[in-house]
Parts: C-alpha cells; structure tokens; sequence
C-alpha cells in the first residue's frame, strides 16, 4: 500500500499553488522571481512548467526502484515503505552520483553553499506518515494534484481516461516507466509535448547495475583460485629447473 | 659559499605558473563551494574532476597491478626492472586520485563515509572500497624500497612473507575497481551516447586499464632516462610494447564487436560532435597499435614512446567521452570544464611528476633491482623470487 501522487495536467490552472506551499513546507524562500523559475533546483523542490497552453508539474517521481538509492555510496538515500525516497544530508558526502543516475534529473545541488546538500521532493515523508495528505495535494485548488494509495489512484487515472477519451492522451507516464513511480501523470497531449522524459526504458534502473555488482564474488574467488594457480604453476617451473639444475 | 638557486627553465617556469593558478583556484574552491570553481550544474553533475582526475587517473595507475601480475604471477622476469617504478607511480596516481575527490566531492570531510556506511548495491560504494585496499595494498608493495633504503632487514623479510597474498589481492581489488569505473555508467542508458554506452563497460574499462598500465610503464621508462641520465631498457620496453599491441587488439576488438552486435554503426554517419570525439579516439588507439606490430617502431625509442603517448592519449579521450562528453547530448545540456577547473587539474597531474621524481630520486626505485638479480640467478633464494619489488 504505498502512497502516490496523480498529477492531471488538464486539470491544472497553473496557479503555483503547489509551488508556494511546497516552499513554506521546506522553510524555502518563495517570492514573484523565484515563481517565475520553470526548473527544479535546490531552492526549489517543484516546479509548475509552461507548454503553450498546456502545464506539467515538476516534482521527484520517489520511483519504486529508485536509481537514486541503489548508486548512493553511503545509502544516505532510503526508499520508504509507505512510498516516499527519502534523503538523509548527514550521510551525504557530496558525490552527485544521485544526480547523474535519476532518469528524470531531479536532484539538485547547493552548488555555492560552503557545507552543500543535495535537495529534492521527499512526497511529505513527514507528513504522510502522520496521514496528512502532501501540502501540493492539500493545497491544489482543482484536484490536478491528487494524493494516496497508488493503486487507487492508478484506477481513479484508468477510470479518467474510460470517461473522456477525447480529453486524454490514452497512457498514464509513471505507471511502467524505469519499473514504475510514485508519482503518475495524465495529459491532453502525448508525454513528451509537456517536457516529459519518454525515452527512460521500462526496465528498473538498479538492475543495471546489480546484473553486474552481484557477480562480485564469483569474480573474487574464482580469479583468487585462477591466480593462486598460475602463480603455483609458474613458480614450480622455476623450481623444478633449479632442481634440474643441480643434479646435473 | 653561496647557495645555487634552482635554474630557471621552461619546464620550471610553466610547472610553477599552474601551481600558482591551482592555488588560486583552490581557493576559489574552498571560499565559494563547487559553485564558485566549476561549470557544474543539475544536469551536468560530474566535470573533468571526475572524468580526468578519477577515471584517468585509476587507469594510468594502472600499471601497479599489470607489472605485479606479470612479473610475480605470471613469473616474467625480464620485466623486473621496471616493477618498482610501476608500484610508485600506481601508488602515486592513486593518492591523487583521492586529492581531486577531495576537490570534487561536496563534502570532502566526508570521505570516509562509505566506509562506515555501507550500500553494497552500490557501484561507487565497491568502487570507495577497493581503492581505499589497493592504496593500502600498493603502500606495502612500495615499502620495500623504503626498507632497503634505512637497511631495515627485519621488516623487510616480514613483509617479503606475505607478499604473495598482498599481491594476488591486489590484481584482484585491481580487477574490480578497474572494471567497476565503466560499471558506474550502467546506469544511465538513456542519458549515455549509445556509441559508449555498452553493457559490456566493465569489460572494456578493464581490459583498457591493462593497456594504460602498460603504455605508462613505457611512458616513465623512457622520461626517466632522460631526467635521470640512465640507459633505456629498450629490449624489456620493445617487448612490452609488443604486448601493448596485442591488449589493444583485443580491446579494439571487443569494441568493434560491441558496436556490431549493438548494431550503432549507422550513428557513425551522423555528423555530430559524439562522432568526431569517437573518431578521435579510436584512432588515438588504431594507429599506435597498428604500428607497434612493426620491429622497426618497437626498437626505435621515439617511435615506442610516441605510440605509448599515443594509447595514453587515446583511452584519456575514452574515459573523457564516457564521464563526460558522451552525457552531455543525453543530460540536454553543454559543459566546457571552468578554468578553475582545468587549473586544478593541471595542477594535481604535475605534483605527480614532481613526486614522482623526487621519490625516484631519494629512494632505490630504479637501481634496486641490478642487485637483486644477482642472487636469484645463481638460484639460492627462492623468498627473493617472491619478492615485492
């Protein structure tokens, strides 16, 4: 039963709602010039972006295999059961692994603080575990921003696109996308036409590297056994010639 | 008598202007934060710090693990006497290593962190570990020389006793992390040019990392001959570059294989930049390698050391595309490193040839070896044969 968020680009009015209360949940500035910012960054966790008429709104998907948490040297990165990744600034040291392995380049970096941290959208862990809804969803005038269940909200989404067909791209982004994440969204347009990244495969992103990582001990002892060898082999010639050597 | 001050020469001179602007840019570093010193950004996270400094760096130290196996596991001993200088500039490259990390990590006080915290599905958490031995590793094999140099001969057959474990965990911590670097970048198949991008990385990165070892025993060879007035070891050197040639067949091999079986040769078609830095730099490989089957190349000492700087130069343009310029199309933005960043850079790679002459200077890493010979061959001491160094 993890937690989730619907986004519904028809539905948003763009009125950065969410924006605001995003900004007084993390005790971030929020003023006229940083609403006007259409980007993500570390004094900015969510982002309402412009596409011609149509909005989309920017926030970390908290994936359900998260690349993110699998490449973090020092696991400062959890991924929680109620759904929420969350992040904790005092295991970081600051590699930006995290950063360069997000599909959807959501985290972002302090990069002029002296003692910087990584920041992104953590889905109110906080708040979420205390069963209050996140502030976006709480805040969201038009119910664009919808927070709860995922499997509910996957069937709430299935269900928009059966009643109006003709108002729907028929595909919901999240629901398979790099295994799937917690965060789903639904457009009038195909993905790609709101600034959505469509060409992250289907495929979890940790696997990747797993397929390799878990070969680890079979490399280890069977190149231990390979090089013991050789090294006994060649050695033992050198014995044996000596050997030889002598008796002649 | 008055003291002589150190003559002023070119090579002086531009060796002091960089450190002078790499002091300069460290303080840029340290005053206003990664921000302040580099070209960084959301989308493009990792610079030249990473991929010159780390990536570069572990593979042209890579010559620590490639002599360590040939001569003692393998048992070839003809190339003993360029082992030491191997195990020194391995050591070395690899402290500097940690120096740019410093720089390039956001909380450089942190870098032990993944020591305490662990992530074993991390490629960077195996990566932190397997330095962090092999330094260690290369410490004791280095030690040695610092031995023979005090006459400690208690410590010296000590460590000579467990030389053989040190050195087979060597080649393996070698062998991980090598390989584990090009792993780093399997995670990002969406952002990575598909001419770089290959599940077989590691492969590829490890199978490099031997040719780098070996181009950068060749390289150093021939540089200390020259600063130190000795005679080149051309036959050991000609040799090597024989088996140099053969590693980058393989190497080119397998990449050609891996754009065959990918089937991304079409992309070599499209003018863009990825095309012409992959030209680049499987032609900084093709050439020397062509030319290094050739007698006459491998006896003429030129021609060896240009086609040793010619694979160095090659896989310093691989790692480069793959840290780098090969994420760029992928992550939607451009990155041209800071001078700051090029600064500091320059600045870490010539403290290594500093170092590395002065350390070649004060202790036995050249000469060691003449002496040691000598008993081995009349047969008596086979501890001698086991020997680190």
């Amino acid at each position: 039963m993890s937690k989730a968020i619907l986004y519904d680009s028809t539905l948003c009015i763009g009125c950065k709602a969410c924006e605001g209360a995003c900004a007084e949940r993390w005790g971030l500035p929020y003023d006229d010039k940083i609403a006007a910012e259409e980007t993500i960054s570390a004094h900015k966790l969510t982002a309402i972006e412009t596409h011609g008429d149509k909005f989309c709104r920017r926030l970390c998907m908290n994936c359900l295999q998260p690349a993110c948490v699998s490449v973090c040297p020092v696991g400062a990165l959890q991924k929680t059961t109620l759904g929420p990744v969350t992040y904790d600034a005092d295991k970081c040291m600051g590699c930006r692994y995290c950063m360069q392995a997000c599909p959807f380049q959501v985290p972002a970096y302090e990069w002029n603080a002296q003692l910087p941290r990584m920041r992104k959208c953590n889905e109110c862990f906080e708040r979420q575990s205390a069963g209050k809804l996140t502030a976006c969803a709480e805040i969201c005038p038009t119910g664009a921003t919808k927070n709860g269940d995922r499997d509910a909200l996957i069937l709430e989404a299935q269900k928009r696109l059966a009643d109006n067909p003709n108002q729907y791209y028929q595909k919901i982004y999240g629901l398979k996308e790099v295994g799937g994440t917690s965060v789903l969204y639904l457009s009038a347009v195909p993905f790609a036409q709101i600034g959505l990244r469509t060409g992250v495969p289907q495929e979890p992103l940790p696997d990747t590297t797993w397929r390799v990582l878990e070969l680890l001990p079979d490399v280890v002892s069977t190149g231990a056994v390979l090089l013991g060898g050789i090294y006994w082999i060649t050695n033992r010639r050198d014995e044996v010639a000596k050997a030889e050597g002598r008796r002649k | 008598m008055t003291r002589k001050l150190p003559k002023i020469t070119v090579w002086r001179a531009i060796f002091a202007a960089i450190l002078l602007t790499g002091m300069y840019a460290t303080y840029l570093r340290v005053r206003y934060g990664l921000g302040g010193a580099t070209n960084l950004s959301d989308k493009f996270p990792w610079g030249i710090w990473i991929g010159f400094d780390v990536m570069c760096g572990v593979a042209l130290a890579a010559g620590g693990f490639t002599l360590v196996a040939m001569v003692h596991i393998f048992n070839i001993k003809t190339y003993r006497p360029v082992l030491r200088p191997a195990i020194l500039t391995a050591f070395l490259g690899y402290s500097l290593v940690v120096v740019g990390l410093l720089y390039d990590l956001g909380r450089p006080d942190r870098l032990w962190h993944p020591l305490v915290m662990w992530n074993p599905h991390s490629v960077m958490f195996e990566v932190a570990w397997c330095v962090t031995l092999y330094s260690t590793v290369l410490f004791l094999e280095f030690l040695p020389a610092v031995f023979e140099k005090f006459g400690l001969h208690t410590p010296l057959a000590w460590i000579h006793k467990i030389s053989v474990p040190l050195m087979i965990l060597g080649v393996l911590l070698s062998t991980l992390h090598q390989s584990s670097i090009g792993s780093l970048f399997l995670i990002v198949p969406e952002k990575e040019y598909p001419l770089w991008y290959s599940p077989l990385l590691p492969v590829m990165f490890f199978i490099s990392s031997v040719a780098a070892g070996l181009a950068m025993t060749i390289f150093e060879s021939w540089h200390s001959s020259r600063a130190f007035g000795r005679a080149l070891e051309l036959p050991l050197l000609a040799s090597m570059g024989r088996v140099l040639a053969v590693v980058m067949s393989v190497y080119l091999w397998v990449r050609f294989l891996d754009l065959a079986h990918r089937g991304v040769f079409g992309l070599l078609l499209r003018n863009r930049i990825e095309t012409w830095l992959f030209a680049l730099e499987i032609g900084l490989m093709l050439v020397p390698t062509v030319l290094l089957y050739q007698r006459k190349v491998r006896m003429r000492p030129g021609a060896l050391y240009a086609c040793a700087v010619m694979v160095l130069f090659g896989l310093i343009a691989n790692r480069l595309n793959v840290g780098t310029t090969g994420l760029e199309a992928g992550s939607g933005t451009h990155y041209i490193p800071r001078w700051s960043e090029v600064a500091i850079t320059l600045s870490i790679v010539g403290a290594g040839f500093a170092i590395f002459r002065a350390v070649a200077h004060y202790f036995p890493v050249f000469e060691a070896h003449s002496e040691e010979q000598a008993p081995q061959e009349m047969g008596e001491t086979e501890a001698d044969a086991v020997a680190i160094g």
